[in-house]
């Protein structure tokens, strides 16, 4: 089952021209800066906003299509929104605000009681939206989109307007909406943290075109796409927990066709999780060194050296089994070791250096 | 109210023509507008003669053209405020209850009137201000008959051209004056529930 969506619109200081196509259900990031046209996106797949030319196609249902002619009217979509600014209806309670798409909506899989839970916003249903503090407010809102029963939901910056404090506790919610209801997600963001705690596929998106789009993983480790042109790039696996050493306080994980230690996880074994590998973390060796207190020495192959003149650096894809790593590290360091692409290298990763996130 | 939702929100042709039309009692003189009615709603006018032949209903000198005629110089007033008020609403609110799945009247009766409410009422009491008031309109087009078409200006009017008529124009003047200050402050009670109802 996939989400595709293309567009092509003529704005008076841009042309966009986007296209993508992402397996459902899962989170879709579109990431980018500001005036990219994420936000087009959204707005079109809405309905809200006619391009010149749109497709917009869920699980096979065609929602848009201006070729055919077909272009059904927000109110028909079943497509729900949350919007930055929460945009809760002043004159109605909670309870009133969560039900107004529920009652126009046919009946759901999606539960009044299961949303409130999950959302935990039970003791909130019977106040007004202006007693209610942003978070609270963004949290009203994504169950009022949820209870509409869309097939595709859609996200634009729900996080931007709130603190990090606020942030902090919103995240774990979304993370368990995620795994709880099994919808095709369109989330915009420019916060790397959010990337990493939810995106499953990601699409970057840059002056109205699409730069490059695929799994979170892919996309994060490809040396010359903006993400790995920050100063915190670094690999994105998807891993499950292996083992659990109790006397050495260690705990493995398994995942992109290798396995990494890291210090000892309070996680259920076989339960997964998202590891991030920072690429200036990463020491490049030809033969592995003895007396060392590494815990992470991995094995792979150079797929690319790509030189990045801002950092006086270059940046190393390594090819895992099913993964990529990348590896900052100076030129230097790539003559000497004479490192060639297709030439083995070992990844040398210190296991307090590995971020363990988990979902 | 129905008028107004037009003007805001939809552009259609004649549109300049409908908005002129529903404003012109507020700028013709009173009089000028009582005797165009009196012209389109005499006996013998356009629809006034249909009325009267059809329906046998007279408006020209009776208590119901005086509703009309105080109606009609109310209606812009009325407009103007519930334009003020719409136009003053948040469209994204409207766009997130389109996305939630309501239709144009659906969102016009759930969304849009309910915020709007406060200006609504503004605009319900300085029309009901200005049908108090209103002199010029109703005495050409219904007359000054006591007990039918008389308003309190008319009354008054009538009293202080009677010799030792101030007593009653006094009298009638006081009564003018508590059926103004009660709507005023009725209006700030139920404009300030309204406001706190909408979190303002």
């Amino acid at each position: 089952m996939s989400l595709a969506i293309r567009l092509r619109h003529d704005f008076p200081s841009i042309r966009m021209d986007m296209a993508f196509e992402t397996p459902t259900p899962g989170v879709t990031v579109l990431f980018g800066p500001s005036g990219a046209g994420k936000s087009t996106i959204i707005i079109a797949a809405a309905g809200l906003l006619r391009p010149d030319e749109c497709r917009v196609a869920v699980d096979g249902q065609v929602l848009a299509d201006t070729a055919a002619g077909i272009w059904l009217p927000p109110e028909k979509r079943r497509v729900g929104l949350v919007f930055q600014d929460a945009r809760l209806f002043p004159h109605m309670s909670v309870a009133t605000n969560l039900r107004f798409g529920m009652r126009r909506a046919a009946r759901g899989t999606i539960r009044f009681d299961e949303v409130v839970e999950l959302l935990g916003i039970g003791g909130l249903l019977a106040r007004r939206p202006h007693t209610l503090s942003g978070g609270e407010r963004q949290r009203v809102a994504i169950g009022r989109a949820l209870l509409a029963q869309p097939h595709l939901l859609l996200m634009d910056e729900p996080l931007a307007s709130l603190d990090a404090g606020r942030k902090a506790e919103i995240l774990p919610y979304l993370t368990r909406l995620k795994t709880a209801l099994r919808l095709p997600v369109i989330y915009v963001t420019h916060a790397l943290d959010e990337v990493i705690q939810l995106a499953d596929s990601m699409v970057l998106i840059e002056a109205g075109c699409v730069i490059g789009s695929g799994s979170l993983s892919d996309v994060a480790s490809r040396a010359e796409l903006p993400l790995a042109q920050r100063d915190d790039a670094g690999a994105l696996l998807l891993c499950r927990v292996a083992e659990h050493d109790a006397a050495r306080q260690l705990t493995r994980l398994e995942g992109g066709g290798a396995s990494f230690l890291v210090p000892l996880l309070d996680a259920p074994l076989r339960s997964e999780c998202r590891v991030r590998v920072p690429a200036r973390e990463v020491i490049l060796a030809g033969k592995p060194p003895d007396a060392i207190s590494l815990h992470n020495i991995i094995p792979g192959t150079v797929r690319r050296i790509v030189p990045q003149a801002a950092q006086r650096s270059v940046l190393v894809e390594i090819a895992l089994e099913t993964s990529t790593l990348l590896a900052r590290v100076t030129p230097d360091a790539i003559d000497r070791l004479q490192l060639s692409p297709g030439g083995p290298v070992l990844a040398l990763i210190k296991s307090t250096s590995i971020e363990v996130l988990h979902t | 109210m129905l008028t107004a939702w037009l003007l805001t929100r939809y552009r259609f042709p004649g549109r300049p023509l409908l908005n002129a039309l529903v404003h012109l009692p507020l700028v013709l003189p009173p009089v000028v507008t009582g005797w165009l009615l009196l012209i389109i709603f005499g006996i013998r006018g356009p629809i006034g003669s249909v009325l009267h032949e059809w329906f046998g209903i007279r408006l020209a000198f009776t208590t119901a053209g005086a509703s009309l005629a105080a109606g009609v110089m109310t209606f812009p007033v009325m407009v103007r405020a519930v334009r003020l008020s719409l136009e003053a609403a948040d469209l994204g609110l409207e766009q997130a209850a389109r996305t939630l799945g309501a239709g144009r009247l659906d969102r016009l009766f759930t969304i849009t009137l309910p915020l709007a409410s406060p200006g609504i009422l503004v605009g319900g009491i300085v029309a009901y201000a200005t049908c108090l008031g209103e002199f010029g309109a109703i005495i050409t087009f219904a007359a000054n008959i006591p007990g039918q078409t008389q308003t309190l200006p008319l009354a008054i009017y009538t009293a202080l051209q009677l010799p030792g008529g101030e007593a009653t124009a006094a009298k009638l003047s006081l009564v003018s004056l508590m059926l103004a200050l009660v709507g005023l402050l009725v209006s700030e009670w139920i404009g300030k529930r309204l406001n706190a109802a909408l979190g303002r």
